[in-house]
């Protein structure tokens, strides 16, 4: 068992030196178990004195895996000096010794099949870069569909995938076999052929990539364990390791399944949501006919299978439904290399293996592997700097598609390393989309037992995580909940997603998986129709809310610092902002409202709780007179939407609500009910007339009842995102994290009117913003009205479509929901014209209006027309500030 | 006593018995008053059927909720009332035959009538394995319950012990406990009556050192006389219960229910089992080649046993020897022959009109409780005395098995063993495989194969609960079928009778040291 790809044992003598800091004989060890070849041993302890470690360093490098490896080969070729990996037992002698060494584009996000897509060619040309041997083989892999749904899905996969360009083809059950011998059809709907995807051996493709780094300078110190991270104001210092310290301005945080105890250990406790869980795969030996080492990779993601060709025999692993999560704590390297097989396991992924290819009944086994694999509370790895200490950088949590994003997160981790930020949009990624609140130990343990099995499973629009609920929740959620709140997550905060009217009742869950029409249709129709004819209630506490303060201007300095709109408004306006990236592309999109000269108040989307946080304090100044705090946990949000909304609060508090005594986007703190002191202020997030109410906690439930109680007569009644989605997507409103990212410049998305370059204050973006005004913008933010869609028959649009203008791919949508105004469906997205002579084009008028556009949904296109603007019947009259119509909006998809 | 029983007794009870299972008449309770129909194809003669619904307003687990329990739920019930005990010995030197014992209890008669009960006697480090179960209510069963081990105990004790207990009694000295109960927590012991049933253990002993019966460890005997003197105190306190105006009844209500029991008491490889009514106790033995085979170590007293119904001819006049056994009922009554309790066949008829003419309150609506049972001449037609039977216990034997009839009733004895030993060699199951050289399909037939057992072991820790689970689920191959056992639990009170009686566990776990 000691090896399967055969790898080059030859590794070249002039490398050895620099490779191997260490020194020290590599000869063939001995191993116990392991599928591949054990992993190089350049150093043995009792051989040789390791040589010491340099005294200080530019980069630490923690874990020797894949990961660690493609991060330390990619900063060495944007030409990093100064870096040094550490790894406490040898070289991809964790996670990466034991995986299965499958590559493949198939991943369930855009961003993810990139940079599998970045990692196949990486690993494809490594083996002529460095000369060792990766096993690299370009098989190609067949995604299996067993049913309709699953088939509609992976078309889907394969119209997302041709938009970045990657070739695959949606066949028939009959052509599987042409491609591989043993799949059984019979029970096949269909399959997406992804020619491109390959298999390598992982601990060669981690050994060249080693060699590689170790070329360009990197120094790799093995059987060293980094104990904690040192940190200095907010910055990392220097690194602790068992044998000795070494001094460096960045750490990245390799660790794999130890990254979350590394995390805690530093001297800034860093969050690292990650957990373990055991994998299973199945080593048989040789078929009788040996199965050829290019045979495809077969997902069957039905029966929770995958199967690649080894040694002429196979190799077939699951995510099964039940997983075993593990613990770390105090658990070494060789305990996991040791995890027990567990064969009553393995049954449910056995029968499944043998019913997809039954010839394999008499083939004898060689083992059962049990590979640990980390996963996270999202099923999105975990990029980037961490938000509390600088230099500090994380990339694990692979969800055990390691080896297929090693490749490209390595890249993308470098670039954002060394530029600031990576060359694409990461933000899914992004560790910071988790803060604290997701650092629990039992949190990750239950989630990521939903987690795993997730991989394989079937996903439909809008599904959400069950386990791991309920941790945040408004004071107001037992009421909603008893009055049929539906619930989805979002940063750990439940958030009704709409309410089932008592008497009415809802497919079970499993049944309500669709890609059609859904089940709660007509519910969320009657919560629009109540907004736009009478008034609704939608609970919008989850939003992240930060008051900024400060003795002199500071707090307004810094603002219009950030925020590309004018801050320098009278008291008790509301400002819709952005806050961008020198790129002049979107860190945050949010409403400030400036409650006194020096303070203010600001409300961001409710993933930008951490994100928005760390963006503020990295570019505000160290002044004791400045004041940042977070203030989401004491107020509650109720948002009132609905032309009666105005009668609903003036007989509540004695006030003329009507639009000439509270025009739009202000703020006033007033009493509603007995309670005084909310913060009334006239914006809904819709486009809708209405009020937000910023509640402080403990008079919530008395607002609410009042609220509801005086509301009666005008007919209120709660409401939830769903309806608010509806309403926003109808009227054109981009929301940051969906439609929006630290790409998208406000130009492209029509919002120069929020962009104030003539204000006093230079702002972050106005040069890339003034560049971009003067050269035009090459992509657009669009509005797309389906026609010819029929709602109750055709497939529902979600996120990610191609958008196809005469018949060319122009673009992809980012949102979309069903407009009950407009009877169609609405999507928005960015287009783009073709580019001529490699530099991008110039969006014009005519190319948004004429044009015939097209929507692709799972390889169906339907007429769209494209819009720049929402249909102005859909705004009711409202007096308005006039200089700013409220467009804004943050909430979730 | 609990008003529900008081309640039984003042009902309208006209059908004596309504389903074959049915051993005890006067099927009183009230969740049954709701019949069903399929009955009367089964024994058309005897039933007659209630033709107001009482009780409906109830909500229940099933019947209209379309969606079956989920296996959480169904364990959830099973092992509501399981209990397990192993026995550690005193620093592990104790070397008994008995290493533990698991038992059960699933009701199906609200409120349950089975009863069990399990207690080391400290003075001889025996074991007391005892299943009871009662008819018309529950007062007599749990009375016993919780009464019989003491009086088995206080025979088996010599009297040299029992003036020291009476002594330490006298001069209010504390007294060393006789019995160390191994009770589950929902087998309550109630207190009420503590002080009645003290004082008539105290007179027992008492009368035993004044008559020095000192019969130095004969356990026969012993049960024997325990048994009859308990159920003679039973009747005695009724009788002097009466005749108090002011009494609660209490001792008149357990007089007139009645129970069964079937008690094993265990010491070092003798084995005795006292057996009254229709529970049985069955050994478990492996063979040398590794199969199980049932040994039956009572016999059962009811119309099925053709001695059982000799002896009761025997003792009453050839006039009566066609109205004795009818319908395979003891005066056409009683499925049980013999009984703690029910006075109504012991007592003289003179002396049971007493009763109902001096405390018609106990009686009041209750028309048919009122009249003698038919053809009732020369009581006692009951008896108390239960038939001992002494087995010397081998290496081969496994465990033993004591359950009532709501069990039989559903299981031979033989399935019983082979369930029971092989889920014992299952644990050996659940040992790890390792791939030798399998080929796929091999290994694949293996995890199936181990799946299908384990499935239902691995559910059960507890032998009685396996059991159970069996006994209500199975496909009749040896598998359970989740559908099945969810339907089984998920009967409405009402109907729940019908197909099920209360079951009652005790699986002992024996290992001869002489092996």
């Amino acid at each position: 068992m000691r090896s399967c790809v055969r790898s080059s044992r030859a590794l070249s003598p002039a490398v050895l030196p620099r490779l191997l800091s260490d020194t020290g004989c590599w000869g063939p060890r001995s191993d116990r178990r392991g599928l591949w070849n054990s992993p190089r041993s350049f150093t043995t302890a009792t051989e040789t004195q390791p040589t010491p470690l340099p005294g200080q360093a530019r980069v630490v490098i923690c874990g020797g895996g894949i990961v660690g490896t493609s991060v330390a080969y990619h900063l060495a070729k944007l030409g990093w000096t100064e870096i040094v990996l550490l790894e406490q037992g040898r070289l991809g002698a964790g996670t990466t010794r034991l995986c299965a060494g499958i590559v493949s584009v198939a991943k369930s996000i855009s961003i993810e099949s990139k940079m599998a897509h970045y990692s196949n060619a990486l690993y494809e040309r490594l083996e002529e870069e460095t000369g060792v041997k990766t096993g690299f083989v370009k098989t190609g892999s067949l995604c299996l569909a067993q049913n309709q749904d699953r088939f509609l899905s992976l078309k889907r996969l394969a119209s997302r995938l041709k938009v970045i360009g990657i070739n695959c083809n949606v066949i028939k059950p009959k052509e599987v076999t042409k491609l591989h011998p043993l799949v059984n059809i019979h029970d096949l709907v269909g399959a997406l052929h992804l020619p491109g995807d390959g298999v390598v051996s992982p601990p060669d493709v981690n050994h060249a990539l080693a060699v590689a780094a170790a070329n360009h300078g990197v120094q790799i110190h093995e059987r060293t364990s980094v104990n904690h991270v040192l940190v200095e104001k907010g910055h990392v210092t220097a690194v602790e390791t068992d044998r000795g310290p070494i001094e460096c301005e960045f750490f990245v945080n390799c660790a794999g399944q130890w990254a979350y105890e590394l995390g805690q250990a530093s001297e800034v406790k860093v969050s690292v949501p990650l957990h373990g869980c055991e994998h299973f795969y199945l080593l048989t030996k040789p078929l009788q006919e040996p199965l050829q080492p290019n045979t495809p990779v077969v997902m069957d993601m039905d029966g929770r299978i995958y199967v690649r060709a080894w040694q002429g025999g196979i190799l077939s692993g699951g995510f099964e439904k039940n997983p075993k999560p593990i613990f770390t704590e105090g658990r070494n390297q060789l305990d996991f290399q040791n995890m027990q097989e567990d064969w009553d396991h393995f049954e449910p992924m056995l029968s499944a293996l043998l019913r997809r290819m039954p010839s394999l009944d008499s083939c004898e086994i060689h083992q059962l592997v049990n590979c640990p694999e980390s996963f996270t509370p999202d099923m999105r790895c975990l990029m980037g700097e961490t938000p509390g200490v600088h230099g500090y950088f994380v990339l694990a949590g692979m969800n055990s598609s390691g080896l297929s994003f090693a490749g490209g997160a390595g890249k993308y981790l470098a670039e954002w390393m060394t530029y600031g930020y990576p060359s694409d949009n990461v933000w899914p990624l992004d560790i910071k989309r988790f803060g604290n609140l997701q650092s629990s130990r039992t949190f990750l343990r239950h989630r990521v037992m939903e987690v795993m099995p997730l991989l394989y499973e079937l996903k439909v629009p809008r599904w959400d995580f069950q386990t791991g609920r309920q941790l945040r929740t408004s004071p107001l959620y037992d009421r909603l909940d008893t009055q049929g709140a539906r619930w989805m997550e979002k940063h750990g905060f439940e958030r009704a997603k709409y309410f089932v009217p008592p008497g009415k009742d809802l497919l079970a869950l499993d049944q309500s998986k669709t890609f059609y029409k859904p089940d709660w249709f007509d519910i969320v129709g009657a919560e629009v129709k109540c907004c736009k004819e009478a008034v609704c209630v939608i609970d919008m506490s989850s939003f992240t809310k930060f008051e900024l303060t400060s003795s002199g201007d500071q707090a307004l300095e810094l603002l219009q610092h950030l925020c590309a709109n004018d801050l320098d408004v009278p008291v008790g306006h509301i400002v819709h902002t952005g806050m961008l990236n020198e790129r002049g592309g979107y860190e945050n999109d949010c409403s400030v409202v400036r409650l006194s000269k020096n303070s203010f108040f600001i409300i961001s989307p409710t993933d930008q709780q951490v994100h928005c946080w760390s963006w503020i304090k990295k570019h505000m100044p160290n002044d004791p007179h400045l004041h940042l705090e977070d203030v989401s946990w004491k107020y509650t949000a109720l948002n009132l939407i609905g032309p009666r909304a105005m009668d609903v609060l003036s007989e509540l508090s004695y006030v003329s609500m009507t639009p000439e005594h509270f025009p739009s986007l202000f703020c006033k703190e007033m009493s509603v009910g007995y309670a005084n002191g909310i913060r009334v202020m006239s914006m809904t997030h819709t486009g809708e007339p209405g009020f937000m109410l910023y509640i402080p906690i403990e008079y919530a439930l008395h607002v609410y009842n009042e609220v509801m109680s005086v509301g009666q007569k005008y007919g209120i009644r709660n409401a939830g995102y769903y309806a608010l989605r509806s309403l926003r997507i109808e009227k054109f409103f981009a929301f940051w994290g969906q439609d929006l990212d630290s790409f998208t410049t406000p130009l492209e998305c029509g919002r120069e009117f929020r962009v104030k370059f003539d204000k006093d204050t230079d702002f972050l973006g106005r040069d890339a913003l003034l560049r971009q005004r003067q050269e035009g913008v090459t992509r657009r933010f669009i509005m797309l009205v389906l026609e010819d869609h029929d709602t109750e028959l055709d497939l529902w649009p979600w996120w990610g479509e191609p958008i196809y203008r005469n018949g060319e791919l122009a673009g992809v949508t980012t949102s979309s929901a069903y407009s009950y105004t407009l009877e169609r469906h609405v999507c928005l997205g960015f287009v783009s014209p073709p580019s001529l002579d490699g530099t991008p084009a110039v969006v014009t008028p005519d190319f948004i209006n004429r044009g015939d556009y097209e929507v692709d949904i799972a390889g169906q296109r339907f007429p769209a027309k494209a819009k720049l603007y929402p249909f102005s019947s859909l705004f009711t009259q409202q007096r308005r500030r006039k200089d700013d119509m409220e467009l804004s909006n943050f909430q979730a998809k | 006593m609990s008003p529900q029983i008081i309640h039984h007794l003042q009902h309208k009870c006209t059908f004596y018995k309504w389903k074959p299972l049915r051993k005890g008449f006067w099927t009183q309770n009230k969740n049954l008053r709701q019949c069903c129909v399929s009955t009367s194809l089964l024994c058309p003669s005897v039933i007659r059927y209630p033709t107001t619904t009482v009780y409906s307003r109830r909500n229940y687990r099933s019947s209209h909720n379309t969606s079956p329990l989920s296996i959480s739920q169904i364990n959830h019930i099973l092992k509501a009332n399981e209990y397990n005990f192993k026995v550690s010995g005193y620093d592990g030197r104790y070397s008994g035959s008995v290493i533990g014992f698991d038992s059960n209890l699933l009701a199906s008669n609200s409120p349950v009538e089975d009863r069990r009960s399990a207690a080391t006697c400290l003075h001889s480090r025996g074991m007391l394995f005892g299943v009871f179960d009662g008819h018309v209510g529950s007062a007599c069963v749990q009375a016993v319950s919780e009464r019989l081990f003491y009086y088995i105990a206080l025979s088996l004790l010599p009297v040299k012990t029992l003036l020291d207990i009476e002594e330490a009694v006298e001069n209010e000295r504390p007294v060393f406990p006789v019995l160390q109960w191994h009770k589950h927590p929902n087998d309550y012991f109630s207190t009420d009556a503590g002080k009645l049933y003290f004082s008539s253990l105290r007179t027992y002993w008492q009368e035993r050192i004044d008559l020095h019966e000192d019969e130095d460890g004969d356990v026969q005997t012993a049960l024997i006389n325990a048994f009859k003197r308990l159920d003679n105190d039973i009747s005695l306190e009724a009788q002097v219960e009466f005749g108090d105006p002011f009494s609660h009844l209490a001792s008149l209500k357990v007089a007139l229910s009645g129970c069964t029991a079937c008690v094993a008491h265990v010491d070092g490889d003798d084995l005795h089992v006292a057996n009254l009514g229709d529970s049985r106790a069955v050994m478990g033995i492996q063979e040398d080649d590794g199969t199980w085979s049932a040994l039956t170590i009572t016999n059962d007293h009811n119309a099925q046993n053709p001695d059982e119904v000799q002896r009761v001819l025997s003792e009453h006049p050839a006039t009566e020897h066609k109205t004795l056994v009818k319908h395979d009922r003891l005066l056409g009554l009683l499925m049980p022959f013999r009984a703690f309790g029910d006075i109504k066949f012991k007592w003289s008829s003179e002396l049971l009109n007493r009763v109902y003419e001096t405390r018609p309150e106990i009686l009041s609506g209750n028309e048919y409780a009122k009249i003698l049972p038919p053809n009732y001449h020369t009581p006692p037609y009951l008896i108390a005395e239960p038939e001992v039977t002494y087995h010397k216990l081998r290496p081969q034997d496994k465990f033993l098995i004591l359950a009532t009839d709501g069990l039989w009733d559903l299981m031979h004895r033989q399935t019983v063993v082979q369930v029971i030993g092989e889920h014992l060699s299952g644990i050996h199951w659940q040992k790890p495989i390792a791939a030798l050289n399998f080929s796929l399909g091999q290994m694949h037939r293996l995890l199936q194969e181990r799946k299908s057992r384990a499935l239902t072991a691995l559910e059960d820790e507890n032998c009685a609960t396996h059991l159970i689970r069996h006994a209500l689920g199975s496909d009749g191959f040896g598998s359970i079928e989740p559908k099945r056992l969810a339907k089984m639990l998920s009967l409405p009170r009402d109907l729940a009778r019908m197909y099920r009686d209360d079951i009652t566990v005790i699986v002992v776990h024996l290992n001869n040291p002489s092996m």
